[in-house]
């Protein structure tokens, strides 16, 4: 099954969902007409607070610029000798 | 030698390694010497699919040839920059090994991180390892907060509308299964970095098996800014063609 069918579904049902809630009434009505916008919200808050927690936990390496420099001058004095010319960058 | 293998119940399988370039002069030949220091009793081959660097990369990649043999690092090269998805192509033409791993030539990928891929698809049968950066173990250097930010927010994008099973669609350090790249390959359209989301996209959607191992990216072009608007328009139509086409 395509991707997008599955995504159209889980959309139909939470509106068939919403729609059964409308007409059962268990929830006062005016509050039913606002949940899609409750969860539109709460969506966004959601996927707000996921770019927030990934920026703040966001992995950083600044050892490993040092690291590659080491390896490139390992490279380039192993190439110096084998009379591969490496030139510079 | 053959028997104490076999009785060992180890199967010794070959790695192709395709690395496109584009004027990668310099970072060609460190990039072949980390391969060999890093892989040492490993069966591989390097497939260096060139497209008509005017800077000499051609040449240098001959005389690593002269040196480590021309059944260790193939050459094949192309007229012009026709594309990554293109080279991949070219290049698995060649291969001969039993996985093929696709990686930058810009040393933002570290060979040292090639044993981790293999032995995470020997442990797991997995037919595709991918590298990501955005879990502990990884991590990304050179990048500023609006940089971090944006790939941050276009990542929480993909995944909520994608669900890909990744948790870096756009990485480009990978080992493949060699049917399953040429099966994923070929049903791909897409270019650039839209090109490394389809591909993994379309794996999951397949239902092949992915790994992710931990690896870390040092960003090599500093001060160009590679997130202008017009990359985040093409990545926004990226995932809109992903939503409806996977």
């Amino acid at each position: 099954m395509k991707h997008i069918v599955k995504i159209l579904s889980l959309l139909v049902a939470i509106s068939g969902f919403w729609i059964g809630l409308l007409q059962a009434a268990i929830i006062p009505r005016s509050h039913t007409w606002l949940l899609p916008i409750y969860f539109v919200v709460s969506l966004g808050c959601y996927g707000l607070l996921m770019v927030g927690i990934g920026l703040m936990q966001f992995p950083t390496c600044p050892q490993e610029a040092v690291l590659l420099q080491k390896d490139i001058a390992e490279a380039k004095d192993f190439f110096k000798h084998k009379g591969v010319d490496v030139g510079s960058d | 030698m053959a028997d104490e293998n076999e009785s060992k119940g180890e199967k010794k399988y070959k790695y192709s390694i395709i690395i496109p370039t584009y004027n990668e002069r310099l970072n060609i030949a460190i990039i072949v010497y980390l391969i060999f220091k890093h892989l040492r009793d490993v069966d591989f081959e390097i497939i260096v699919v060139d497209d008509g660097s005017p800077d000499g990369t051609q040449e240098i990649v001959k005389q690593l040839q002269q040196l480590y043999g021309e059944d260790r690092i193939l050459l094949r090269a192309r007229a012009k920059k026709l594309g990554l998805g293109t080279a991949y192509i070219h290049g698995l033409k060649h291969a001969t090994g039993d996985f093929v791993v696709i990686m930058d030539a810009d040393l933002s990928h570290h060979p040292k991180y090639l044993p981790s891929f293999i032995k995470k698809q020997l442990e797991t049968n997995a037919s595709i390892v991918t590298g990501t950066r955005y879990v502990k173990g990884g991590g990304v250097h050179g990048w500023n907060l609006m940089r971090k930010l944006t790939s941050r927010g276009a990542n929480v994008l993909a995944q909520t509308l994608l669900w890909p099973g990744v948790s870096d669609l756009t990485g480009s350090f990978r080992l493949y299964k060699k049917s399953a790249l040429e099966d994923v390959i070929s049903s791909c359209v897409s270019k650039g970095y839209v090109f490394q989301m389809e591909m993994i996209v379309r794996a999951t959607r397949k239902g092949y098996h992915i790994e992710e191992v931990p690896i870390t990216f040092v960003d090599r072009v500093f001060g160009t800014s590679k997130l202008g608007g017009s990359e985040i328009v093409e990545y926004l139509k990226g995932l809109v063609y992903l939503l409806l086409t996977t």
